[in-house]
Protein backbone atom coordinates (compact mmCIF):
# COMPACT_ATOMS: atom_id res chain seq x y z
CA UNK A 1 0.00 0.00 0.00
CA UNK A 2 2.56 2.40 0.91
CA UNK A 3 4.79 1.85 -2.34
CA UNK A 4 1.76 2.53 -4.30
CA UNK A 5 1.44 5.75 -2.34
CA UNK A 6 5.33 6.40 -2.94
CA UNK A 7 4.85 5.52 -7.22
CA UNK A 8 1.92 7.80 -7.25
CA UNK A 9 3.72 10.20 -5.20
CA UNK A 10 6.88 9.88 -7.49
CA UNK A 11 5.25 10.01 -10.94
CA UNK A 12 3.11 13.16 -9.31
CA UNK A 13 6.42 15.11 -9.36
CA UNK A 14 7.99 13.35 -12.62
CA UNK A 15 4.84 15.00 -14.35
CA UNK A 16 5.26 18.22 -12.07
CA UNK A 17 9.07 18.59 -13.59
CA UNK A 18 8.12 17.43 -17.08
CA UNK A 19 5.39 20.32 -16.68
CA UNK A 20 7.97 22.73 -15.61
CA UNK A 21 10.60 21.96 -18.48
CA UNK A 22 7.64 22.47 -21.41
CA UNK A 23 9.30 25.29 -22.40
CA UNK A 24 7.53 27.54 -24.55
CA UNK A 25 6.12 30.61 -22.88
CA UNK A 26 4.94 31.94 -26.44
CA UNK A 27 2.31 28.98 -26.70
CA UNK A 28 2.04 29.52 -22.59
CA UNK A 29 0.77 33.06 -23.21
CA UNK A 30 -1.23 32.60 -26.32
CA UNK A 31 -3.67 29.88 -24.78
CA UNK A 32 -3.73 31.60 -21.34
CA UNK A 33 -4.19 34.81 -22.77
CA UNK A 34 -2.19 36.26 -19.76
CA UNK A 35 1.40 36.54 -18.99
CA UNK A 36 3.02 36.39 -15.32
CA UNK A 37 5.67 39.81 -15.18
CA UNK A 38 8.07 39.97 -12.13
CA UNK A 39 8.56 43.26 -10.95
CA UNK A 40 10.45 44.85 -7.97
CA UNK A 41 9.14 46.86 -4.92
CA UNK A 42 11.83 48.47 -4.34
CA UNK A 43 14.89 49.05 -6.26
CA UNK A 44 16.27 52.04 -8.47
CA UNK A 45 15.02 50.40 -11.92
CA UNK A 46 11.61 49.14 -10.52
CA UNK A 47 9.18 50.50 -7.73
CA UNK A 48 5.54 49.82 -6.17
CA UNK A 49 3.66 52.67 -5.85
CA UNK A 50 1.20 50.82 -3.40
CA UNK A 51 -1.83 49.37 -4.21
CA UNK A 52 -0.51 46.64 -6.80
CA UNK A 53 1.06 49.71 -9.20
CA UNK A 54 4.40 48.76 -10.10
CA UNK A 55 6.45 51.91 -12.22
CA UNK A 56 10.29 52.28 -12.88
CA UNK A 57 12.43 52.19 -15.41
CA UNK A 58 12.96 48.74 -16.41
CA UNK A 59 8.98 48.11 -15.18
CA UNK A 60 7.79 50.13 -18.06
CA UNK A 61 10.58 48.74 -20.30
CA UNK A 62 9.25 45.50 -19.68
CA UNK A 63 5.58 46.30 -20.39
CA UNK A 64 6.56 47.57 -23.77
CA UNK A 65 8.10 44.48 -24.30
CA UNK A 66 4.97 42.27 -23.33
CA UNK A 67 2.85 44.72 -25.18
CA UNK A 68 5.05 43.92 -28.35
CA UNK A 69 4.55 40.34 -27.68
CA UNK A 70 1.18 40.80 -27.65
CA UNK A 71 1.30 42.08 -31.25
CA UNK A 72 3.23 39.42 -32.41
CA UNK A 73 1.10 36.99 -30.98
CA UNK A 74 -1.99 38.55 -32.66
CA UNK A 75 -4.08 38.70 -29.57
CA UNK A 76 -6.88 40.76 -28.98
CA UNK A 77 -6.58 40.66 -25.31
CA UNK A 78 -4.08 40.12 -23.30
CA UNK A 79 -3.73 40.44 -19.10
CA UNK A 80 -0.27 41.46 -17.50
CA UNK A 81 -0.45 39.72 -14.14
CA UNK A 82 1.95 41.48 -12.06
CA UNK A 83 4.26 39.59 -9.69
CA UNK A 84 6.39 41.03 -7.14
CA UNK A 85 9.35 39.06 -6.34
CA UNK A 86 12.82 39.67 -4.51
CA UNK A 87 17.13 38.52 -4.65
CA UNK A 88 15.85 35.55 -2.59
CA UNK A 89 12.74 34.18 -4.92
CA UNK A 90 13.52 35.58 -8.35
CA UNK A 91 15.09 32.76 -9.71
CA UNK A 92 13.02 29.87 -8.43
CA UNK A 93 10.01 31.61 -9.40
CA UNK A 94 11.36 32.12 -13.07
CA UNK A 95 12.55 28.69 -12.85
CA UNK A 96 9.34 26.82 -11.93
CA UNK A 97 7.27 29.24 -14.23
CA UNK A 98 5.05 30.87 -11.83
CA UNK A 99 7.34 34.49 -13.54
CA UNK A 100 7.49 34.62 -17.30
CA UNK A 101 9.82 37.35 -17.44
CA UNK A 102 11.09 39.50 -14.69
CA UNK A 103 12.34 42.61 -15.25
CA UNK A 104 13.70 44.61 -12.22
CA UNK A 105 17.10 45.06 -11.41
CA UNK A 106 19.13 41.41 -11.44
CA UNK A 107 22.42 41.06 -12.80
CA UNK A 108 23.06 39.15 -15.55
CA UNK A 109 26.02 36.67 -14.25
CA UNK A 110 27.65 33.49 -15.24
CA UNK A 111 26.30 31.41 -11.72
CA UNK A 112 22.52 32.70 -12.52
CA UNK A 113 23.20 31.68 -16.49
CA UNK A 114 23.07 28.52 -15.42
CA UNK A 115 19.38 28.84 -13.94
CA UNK A 116 18.27 31.01 -15.99
CA UNK A 117 18.39 33.16 -19.43
CA UNK A 118 18.69 36.79 -19.87
CA UNK A 119 17.48 39.25 -22.39
CA UNK A 120 19.88 41.93 -24.21
CA UNK A 121 21.33 44.23 -21.34
CA UNK A 122 19.44 47.37 -21.31
CA UNK A 123 21.19 48.72 -18.54
CA UNK A 124 24.93 48.95 -17.01
CA UNK A 125 25.20 49.12 -13.33
CA UNK A 126 28.38 51.26 -12.04
CA UNK A 127 28.83 50.03 -8.83
CA UNK A 128 30.57 53.57 -7.03
CA UNK A 129 31.18 55.22 -3.70
CA UNK A 130 29.25 57.81 -1.84
CA UNK A 131 30.34 59.94 0.67
CA UNK A 132 29.58 63.40 2.39
CA UNK A 133 30.93 66.27 0.63
CA UNK A 134 33.72 67.83 3.20
CA UNK A 135 35.21 64.13 3.97
CA UNK A 136 37.94 65.05 1.59
CA UNK A 137 37.89 61.53 0.15
CA UNK A 138 37.99 61.25 -3.61
CA UNK A 139 38.60 57.75 -4.54
CA UNK A 140 39.47 54.00 -3.55
CA UNK A 141 43.38 55.35 -2.30
CA UNK A 142 41.13 57.36 0.45
CA UNK A 143 39.36 54.51 1.59
CA UNK A 144 42.69 53.43 3.39
CA UNK A 145 41.46 52.83 7.03
CA UNK A 146 38.34 53.79 7.15
CA UNK A 147 34.91 52.69 8.03
CA UNK A 148 32.43 51.23 4.61
CA UNK A 149 29.17 50.09 4.60
CA UNK A 150 27.28 48.19 2.00
CA UNK A 151 24.26 46.66 2.31
CA UNK A 152 23.74 42.73 2.85
CA UNK A 153 22.88 40.00 0.54
CA UNK A 154 24.48 42.71 -2.65
CA UNK A 155 26.92 42.14 -5.10
CA UNK A 156 28.61 45.27 -3.97
CA UNK A 157 29.85 43.22 -1.11
CA UNK A 158 31.99 41.33 -2.92
CA UNK A 159 33.21 43.71 -5.54
CA UNK A 160 34.45 45.25 -1.88
CA UNK A 161 36.21 42.48 -1.48
CA UNK A 162 37.95 41.97 -4.66
CA UNK A 163 39.15 45.70 -4.15
CA UNK A 164 40.60 45.06 -0.69
CA UNK A 165 42.68 42.47 -1.65
CA UNK A 166 43.60 44.33 -4.89
CA UNK A 167 44.60 47.42 -3.78
CA UNK A 168 46.04 46.25 -0.45
CA UNK A 169 43.77 48.09 1.58
CA UNK A 170 42.48 47.67 5.34
CA UNK A 171 39.21 49.24 5.90
CA UNK A 172 36.52 47.94 8.88
CA UNK A 173 33.34 47.24 6.65
CA UNK A 174 30.23 47.23 7.82
CA UNK A 175 26.88 46.06 6.27
CA UNK A 176 23.26 47.50 6.68
CA UNK A 177 20.10 45.38 6.40
CA UNK A 178 18.98 47.60 3.21
CA UNK A 179 19.94 50.58 1.90
CA UNK A 180 18.01 52.92 3.89
CA UNK A 181 20.13 51.72 6.98
CA UNK A 182 23.54 51.29 4.60
CA UNK A 183 22.78 55.00 3.78
CA UNK A 184 21.62 56.18 7.29
CA UNK A 185 25.29 54.57 8.61
CA UNK A 186 26.78 57.38 6.68
CA UNK A 187 24.20 59.64 7.14
CA UNK A 188 25.43 59.69 11.31
CA UNK A 189 28.50 58.87 10.79
CA UNK A 190 29.11 55.25 11.77
CA UNK A 191 30.76 54.68 8.23
CA UNK A 192 32.68 57.28 6.38
CA UNK A 193 31.87 55.73 2.86
CA UNK A 194 28.83 53.84 0.99
CA UNK A 195 30.04 51.60 -1.79
CA UNK A 196 26.79 50.66 -3.61
CA UNK A 197 25.59 50.84 -7.27
CA UNK A 198 25.40 54.16 -8.90
CA UNK A 199 21.66 54.76 -9.11
CA UNK A 200 20.51 53.22 -5.30
CA UNK A 201 23.35 56.32 -4.43
CA UNK A 202 22.31 58.62 -6.43
CA UNK A 203 18.41 58.17 -5.46
CA UNK A 204 19.42 57.93 -1.80
CA UNK A 205 21.28 61.28 -2.23
CA UNK A 206 18.41 62.85 -3.79
CA UNK A 207 15.85 61.82 -1.56
CA UNK A 208 17.97 62.65 1.69
CA UNK A 209 17.40 65.68 3.74
CA UNK A 210 20.10 67.59 2.62
CA UNK A 211 21.38 65.81 -1.25
CA UNK A 212 24.02 68.85 -1.15
CA UNK A 213 26.19 67.56 1.82
CA UNK A 214 26.75 63.97 -0.01
CA UNK A 215 28.86 63.18 -3.46
CA UNK A 216 29.08 60.50 -5.41
CA UNK A 217 33.49 59.69 -5.96
CA UNK A 218 36.25 58.38 -7.38
CA UNK A 219 36.79 55.67 -9.70
CA UNK A 220 33.88 52.81 -10.64
CA UNK A 221 34.34 49.51 -8.40
CA UNK A 222 32.60 47.52 -10.53
CA UNK A 223 30.44 47.28 -13.49
CA UNK A 224 27.06 45.09 -13.86
CA UNK A 225 25.06 44.54 -16.84
CA UNK A 226 21.13 44.57 -15.77
CA UNK A 227 18.80 42.51 -17.77
CA UNK A 228 15.35 40.94 -17.72
CA UNK A 229 15.00 37.14 -16.74
CA UNK A 230 13.52 34.25 -18.49
CA UNK A 231 13.87 30.62 -18.59
CA UNK A 232 16.45 28.97 -20.34
CA UNK A 233 15.83 27.02 -22.85
CA UNK A 234 13.02 29.05 -24.88
CA UNK A 235 14.77 30.72 -27.85
CA UNK A 236 11.50 31.97 -29.47
CA UNK A 237 10.23 33.80 -26.47
CA UNK A 238 14.07 35.21 -25.67
CA UNK A 239 13.80 36.19 -29.11
CA UNK A 240 10.73 38.10 -29.07
CA UNK A 241 11.70 39.39 -26.26
CA UNK A 242 15.21 40.73 -27.51
CA UNK A 243 13.34 41.95 -30.35
CA UNK A 244 11.40 44.36 -28.69
CA UNK A 245 14.32 45.47 -26.80
CA UNK A 246 16.00 46.07 -30.20
CA UNK A 247 13.14 48.03 -31.00
CA UNK A 248 12.90 50.01 -28.11
CA UNK A 249 16.42 51.40 -28.18
CA UNK A 250 16.30 51.73 -32.18
CA UNK A 251 13.06 54.30 -31.96
CA UNK A 252 14.21 56.01 -29.01
CA UNK A 253 11.71 54.86 -26.59
CA UNK A 254 14.09 53.59 -24.15
CA UNK A 255 16.61 56.75 -23.98
CA UNK A 256 13.09 58.49 -23.10
CA UNK A 257 12.14 56.46 -20.69
CA UNK A 258 15.55 56.73 -19.42
CA UNK A 259 14.86 60.46 -19.44
CA UNK A 260 11.95 60.03 -17.59
CA UNK A 261 12.93 57.70 -14.77
CA UNK A 262 16.66 59.01 -14.19
CA UNK A 263 16.41 63.09 -15.30
CA UNK A 264 12.99 64.06 -14.67
CA UNK A 265 11.12 64.33 -10.65
CA UNK A 266 9.68 60.91 -10.29
CA UNK A 267 6.58 59.69 -8.29
CA UNK A 268 6.03 59.58 -5.08
CA UNK A 269 7.87 62.19 -3.80
CA UNK A 270 8.55 64.35 -7.17
CA UNK A 271 12.75 64.53 -6.57
CA UNK A 272 14.93 63.80 -9.11
CA UNK A 273 17.22 61.24 -9.33
CA UNK A 274 19.87 62.54 -11.98
CA UNK A 275 22.02 60.36 -12.65
CA UNK A 276 22.58 60.96 -16.87
CA UNK A 277 23.14 57.78 -18.52
CA UNK A 278 26.64 56.18 -18.06
CA UNK A 279 28.95 55.25 -20.86
CA UNK A 280 28.66 51.77 -20.53
CA UNK A 281 24.65 51.97 -20.31
CA UNK A 282 25.39 53.75 -23.78
CA UNK A 283 27.91 50.95 -25.34
CA UNK A 284 25.19 48.06 -24.25
CA UNK A 285 22.21 50.05 -26.27
CA UNK A 286 24.72 50.88 -29.18
CA UNK A 287 25.71 46.88 -29.59
CA UNK A 288 22.80 44.87 -27.96
CA UNK A 289 23.98 41.96 -26.55
CA UNK A 290 23.48 39.31 -23.04
CA UNK A 291 27.16 39.24 -22.19
CA UNK A 292 27.25 38.39 -18.31
CA UNK A 293 29.14 40.42 -15.94
CA UNK A 294 32.04 38.32 -16.22
CA UNK A 295 32.94 39.42 -19.36
CA UNK A 296 32.94 43.18 -18.29
CA UNK A 297 36.45 45.23 -17.76
CA UNK A 298 36.47 48.46 -15.92
CA UNK A 299 37.11 50.74 -18.30
CA UNK A 300 40.26 53.28 -16.79
CA UNK B 1 15.73 21.75 -8.42
CA UNK B 2 19.05 20.52 -8.95
CA UNK B 3 21.71 20.49 -5.75
CA UNK B 4 24.96 21.98 -6.07
CA UNK B 5 26.73 21.14 -2.46
CA UNK B 6 30.34 22.08 -3.79
CA UNK B 7 29.36 25.54 -3.26
CA UNK B 8 30.27 25.11 0.00
CA UNK B 9 33.85 24.94 -1.45
CA UNK B 10 33.76 27.49 -3.81
CA UNK B 11 36.59 30.21 -3.25
CA UNK B 12 34.91 34.31 -1.62
CA UNK B 13 36.64 36.30 -4.61
CA UNK B 14 37.11 33.80 -7.60
CA UNK B 15 34.48 31.65 -7.28
CA UNK B 16 36.65 28.46 -7.94
CA UNK B 17 35.88 25.63 -6.22
CA UNK B 18 39.11 24.81 -4.26
CA UNK B 19 40.98 21.23 -4.05
CA UNK B 20 40.25 21.15 0.09
CA UNK B 21 36.82 23.15 1.26
CA UNK B 22 38.64 24.77 3.68
CA UNK B 23 40.53 27.71 2.01
CA UNK B 24 44.34 27.96 2.46
CA UNK B 25 46.65 31.13 2.72
CA UNK B 26 44.33 33.50 3.53
CA UNK B 27 41.52 32.15 1.19
CA UNK B 28 37.82 32.09 2.20
CA UNK B 29 35.93 29.51 1.51
CA UNK B 30 32.03 29.92 1.76
CA UNK B 31 32.56 26.62 4.15
CA UNK B 32 35.15 29.00 6.18
CA UNK B 33 32.73 31.41 6.51
CA UNK B 34 29.90 29.99 7.13
CA UNK B 35 31.90 27.91 10.22
CA UNK B 36 33.07 31.73 11.27
CA UNK B 37 29.10 33.21 11.16
CA UNK B 38 28.15 30.18 13.08
CA UNK B 39 30.74 31.21 15.72
CA UNK B 40 29.38 34.65 16.32
CA UNK B 41 25.91 33.19 16.49
CA UNK B 42 27.32 31.59 19.55
CA UNK B 43 29.41 34.10 20.77
CA UNK B 44 26.28 36.58 20.93
CA UNK B 45 23.59 34.00 21.84
CA UNK B 46 25.87 33.19 25.03
CA UNK B 47 26.98 36.34 26.30
CA UNK B 48 23.62 37.58 25.59
CA UNK B 49 22.45 34.44 27.60
CA UNK B 50 24.96 35.31 30.27
CA UNK B 51 23.66 39.41 30.76
CA UNK B 52 19.75 37.59 30.86
CA UNK B 53 20.16 35.30 33.55
CA UNK B 54 22.23 37.43 35.94
CA UNK B 55 20.00 40.53 35.30
CA UNK B 56 16.83 38.32 34.96
CA UNK B 57 17.70 36.81 38.22
CA UNK B 58 18.19 39.58 40.26
CA UNK B 59 15.23 41.60 38.97
CA UNK B 60 13.04 38.80 38.68
CA UNK B 61 13.62 38.44 42.68
CA UNK B 62 13.74 41.85 43.83
CA UNK B 63 9.75 41.83 42.16
CA UNK B 64 8.78 39.49 45.10
CA UNK B 65 10.40 40.95 47.74
CA UNK B 66 8.05 42.02 50.45
CA UNK B 67 7.70 45.68 51.96
CA UNK B 68 9.81 47.46 49.54
CA UNK B 69 6.59 48.29 46.92
CA UNK B 70 9.22 51.07 45.31
CA UNK B 71 11.78 48.18 44.43
CA UNK B 72 9.25 45.99 43.07
CA UNK B 73 7.46 48.70 40.99
CA UNK B 74 11.01 49.43 39.46
CA UNK B 75 11.44 45.72 38.64
CA UNK B 76 7.88 45.46 37.03
CA UNK B 77 8.90 48.48 35.44
CA UNK B 78 12.01 46.91 33.52
CA UNK B 79 9.71 44.01 32.60
CA UNK B 80 7.29 46.02 30.89
CA UNK B 81 9.35 48.20 29.34
CA UNK B 82 11.45 46.01 27.34
CA UNK B 83 8.99 43.02 26.89
CA UNK B 84 6.67 45.53 24.84
CA UNK B 85 8.85 46.57 22.20
CA UNK B 86 9.84 44.24 19.35
CA UNK B 87 13.35 42.83 19.76
CA UNK B 88 14.60 44.23 16.02
CA UNK B 89 13.45 47.70 17.36
CA UNK B 90 15.25 47.85 20.37
CA UNK B 91 18.18 46.60 18.80
CA UNK B 92 18.01 49.68 16.60
CA UNK B 93 17.57 51.72 19.40
CA UNK B 94 20.62 50.47 20.76
CA UNK B 95 22.51 50.80 17.62
CA UNK B 96 20.99 54.22 16.50
CA UNK B 97 19.38 55.89 18.87
CA UNK B 98 21.24 55.85 22.03
CA UNK B 99 24.65 56.52 20.37
CA UNK B 100 22.92 60.00 19.12
CA UNK B 101 22.21 60.78 22.68
CA UNK B 102 25.67 59.32 24.13
CA UNK B 103 28.51 60.27 21.26
CA UNK B 104 30.72 58.10 23.37
CA UNK B 105 28.90 55.13 22.74
CA UNK B 106 29.36 55.93 18.53
CA UNK B 107 32.73 53.31 18.83
CA UNK B 108 31.25 50.93 20.46
CA UNK B 109 30.59 47.84 18.23
CA UNK B 110 27.57 46.64 17.29
CA UNK B 111 28.47 43.08 18.43
CA UNK B 112 28.79 44.75 21.88
CA UNK B 113 25.59 46.66 21.58
CA UNK B 114 23.58 43.80 20.05
CA UNK B 115 24.47 41.71 22.59
CA UNK B 116 23.02 43.94 25.12
CA UNK B 117 19.73 44.79 23.41
CA UNK B 118 19.30 40.97 22.84
CA UNK B 119 20.77 40.19 26.87
CA UNK B 120 18.19 42.56 28.17
CA UNK B 121 15.24 41.88 26.19
CA UNK B 122 15.80 38.05 27.36
CA UNK B 123 16.44 39.75 31.07
CA UNK B 124 12.79 40.87 31.55
CA UNK B 125 11.71 37.69 30.31
CA UNK B 126 13.66 35.62 32.76
CA UNK B 127 12.54 38.34 35.36
CA UNK B 128 9.15 37.27 34.95
CA UNK B 129 9.80 33.71 35.33
CA UNK B 130 11.82 33.79 38.37
CA UNK B 131 8.96 35.99 39.77
CA UNK B 132 6.24 33.79 39.17
CA UNK B 133 8.47 30.89 39.95
CA UNK B 134 8.67 32.42 43.51
CA UNK B 135 5.52 33.21 43.62
CA UNK B 136 4.73 29.68 42.80
CA UNK B 137 5.88 28.18 46.08
CA UNK B 138 3.56 27.93 48.67
CA UNK B 139 3.67 30.82 51.55
CA UNK B 140 4.16 28.44 54.40
CA UNK B 141 8.24 28.13 52.61
CA UNK B 142 8.68 31.96 53.16
CA UNK B 143 7.14 31.95 57.09
CA UNK B 144 9.44 28.42 57.67
CA UNK B 145 12.43 30.92 56.95
CA UNK B 146 11.07 33.81 59.05
CA UNK B 147 10.42 31.35 61.80
CA UNK B 148 14.15 29.88 61.93
CA UNK B 149 15.03 33.68 62.11
CA UNK B 150 16.46 33.80 59.03
CA UNK B 151 16.72 37.38 57.32
CA UNK B 152 15.21 38.31 53.99
CA UNK B 153 18.23 37.53 52.13
CA UNK B 154 18.85 33.99 53.89
CA UNK B 155 15.73 33.59 52.86
CA UNK B 156 15.75 33.78 49.67
CA UNK B 157 19.23 32.51 49.67
CA UNK B 158 19.14 29.23 51.55
CA UNK B 159 14.77 28.69 51.19
CA UNK B 160 13.35 30.21 48.19
CA UNK B 161 15.54 30.17 45.25
CA UNK B 162 17.03 27.31 45.03
CA UNK B 163 13.27 25.57 44.78
CA UNK B 164 12.27 28.47 42.32
CA UNK B 165 15.40 28.47 40.25
CA UNK B 166 14.56 25.04 39.90
CA UNK B 167 10.87 24.72 39.02
CA UNK B 168 11.55 27.27 36.04
CA UNK B 169 14.19 25.14 34.59
CA UNK B 170 11.86 23.85 31.52
CA UNK B 171 10.58 27.85 30.46
CA UNK B 172 14.27 28.62 30.89
CA UNK B 173 15.33 25.87 28.36
CA UNK B 174 12.80 27.55 26.39
CA UNK B 175 14.04 31.17 26.64
CA UNK B 176 17.72 29.55 26.08
CA UNK B 177 16.71 28.83 22.72
CA UNK B 178 14.87 31.27 22.13
CA UNK B 179 17.95 33.81 22.74
CA UNK B 180 19.86 31.39 19.99
CA UNK B 181 17.30 32.02 17.52
CA UNK B 182 16.72 35.85 18.29
CA UNK B 183 20.58 36.51 17.59
CA UNK B 184 19.31 36.51 14.32
CA UNK B 185 18.57 39.75 14.70
CA UNK B 186 22.29 41.02 14.87
CA UNK B 187 22.66 41.36 11.21
CA UNK B 188 20.69 44.49 11.47
CA UNK B 189 23.64 45.76 13.15
CA UNK B 190 26.53 44.51 10.85
CA UNK B 191 27.31 41.52 13.02
CA UNK B 192 28.65 38.64 10.54
CA UNK B 193 26.53 36.10 12.11
CA UNK B 194 24.36 33.26 10.15
CA UNK B 195 21.85 35.13 8.69
CA UNK B 196 24.09 37.67 7.15
CA UNK B 197 25.98 35.03 5.79
CA UNK B 198 23.26 33.73 4.15
CA UNK B 199 21.53 36.42 2.90
CA UNK B 200 25.17 37.35 1.40
CA UNK B 201 25.97 34.07 0.00
CA UNK B 202 22.34 33.90 -1.79
CA UNK B 203 23.36 36.52 -3.40
CA UNK B 204 26.49 35.97 -4.43
CA UNK B 205 26.22 32.43 -5.39
CA UNK B 206 22.45 32.23 -6.66
CA UNK B 207 22.76 28.96 -4.84
CA UNK B 208 20.14 30.32 -1.72
CA UNK B 209 18.11 26.98 -1.36
CA UNK B 210 22.19 25.13 -0.18
CA UNK B 211 22.88 28.14 1.34
CA UNK B 212 19.76 28.38 3.35
CA UNK B 213 19.52 24.21 4.03
CA UNK B 214 23.25 24.58 5.94
CA UNK B 215 22.11 27.09 7.91
CA UNK B 216 19.27 26.01 9.35
CA UNK B 217 20.54 22.97 9.69
CA UNK B 218 22.94 25.01 11.95
CA UNK B 219 20.59 26.89 13.98
CA UNK B 220 18.78 23.51 14.55
CA UNK B 221 21.55 22.29 15.84
CA UNK B 222 22.65 24.90 18.41
CA UNK B 223 19.12 25.15 20.03
CA UNK B 224 19.20 21.32 20.37
CA UNK B 225 22.33 21.54 21.76
CA UNK B 226 21.21 23.94 24.23
CA UNK B 227 17.85 21.42 25.01
CA UNK B 228 20.34 18.54 25.36
CA UNK B 229 22.20 20.36 27.99
CA UNK B 230 18.96 22.30 29.61
CA UNK B 231 18.15 18.52 29.53
CA UNK B 232 20.23 17.26 31.74
CA UNK B 233 20.57 20.07 34.03
CA UNK B 234 16.99 19.91 34.67
CA UNK B 235 17.09 16.23 35.40
CA UNK B 236 20.17 16.38 37.99
CA UNK B 237 18.59 19.52 39.21
CA UNK B 238 14.82 17.72 39.97
CA UNK B 239 13.54 18.44 43.48
CA UNK B 240 12.61 14.93 44.54
CA UNK B 241 8.65 14.54 45.17
CA UNK B 242 7.63 18.36 43.68
CA UNK B 243 7.32 18.47 39.38
CA UNK B 244 5.52 14.93 39.59
CA UNK B 245 4.51 14.64 36.37
CA UNK B 246 8.42 14.14 35.24
CA UNK B 247 8.49 10.58 36.73
CA UNK B 248 9.94 11.56 39.65
CA UNK B 249 10.00 8.38 42.63
CA UNK B 250 7.64 8.71 44.91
Amino acid sequence: MKKHLMVAAISVLAAGTAFAQANDTLAKIKSSGAVTFGVRESSGLGYTLGNGKYVGFHTEMGENILHDVQKQLGLAKMEIKYQPVTSQNRIPLVQNGTVDIECGSTTNNLARQKDAAFAYTTYVEEVRIAVKANSGITGIKDLNGKTLVTTTGTTSVQTLRKNKRADGLTFKEVMGKDHADSFLMLETGRADAFIMDGSILAANISKSKAPSEYKIVGEVLSVEPIACMLRKDDPAFKKAVDDSIARQIKDGTLAKLYDKWFMQPIPPNNVKIGLPLSAATKAAWDAPNDKPMEEYKIAD
Amino acid sequence: MSWDWQVFCQDTITQEVGQSCFGKNGDITYLDWMLSAWGWTVSVSLLSLLIALILGAIIGTLRTLPDRPWIVRLGNAWVELFRNIPLLVQVFVWYHVIPAIFPALKRVDGFVLVVFAIGLFTSARIAEQVRSGIQALPRGQRYAGMAVGFTTFQTYRYVLLPMAFRIIIPPLTSETMNVFKNSSVAFAVSVAELTMFAMQAQEETARGVEVYLAVTALYVFSAFVVNRIMTFIEKRSRVPGLIAASGGGH
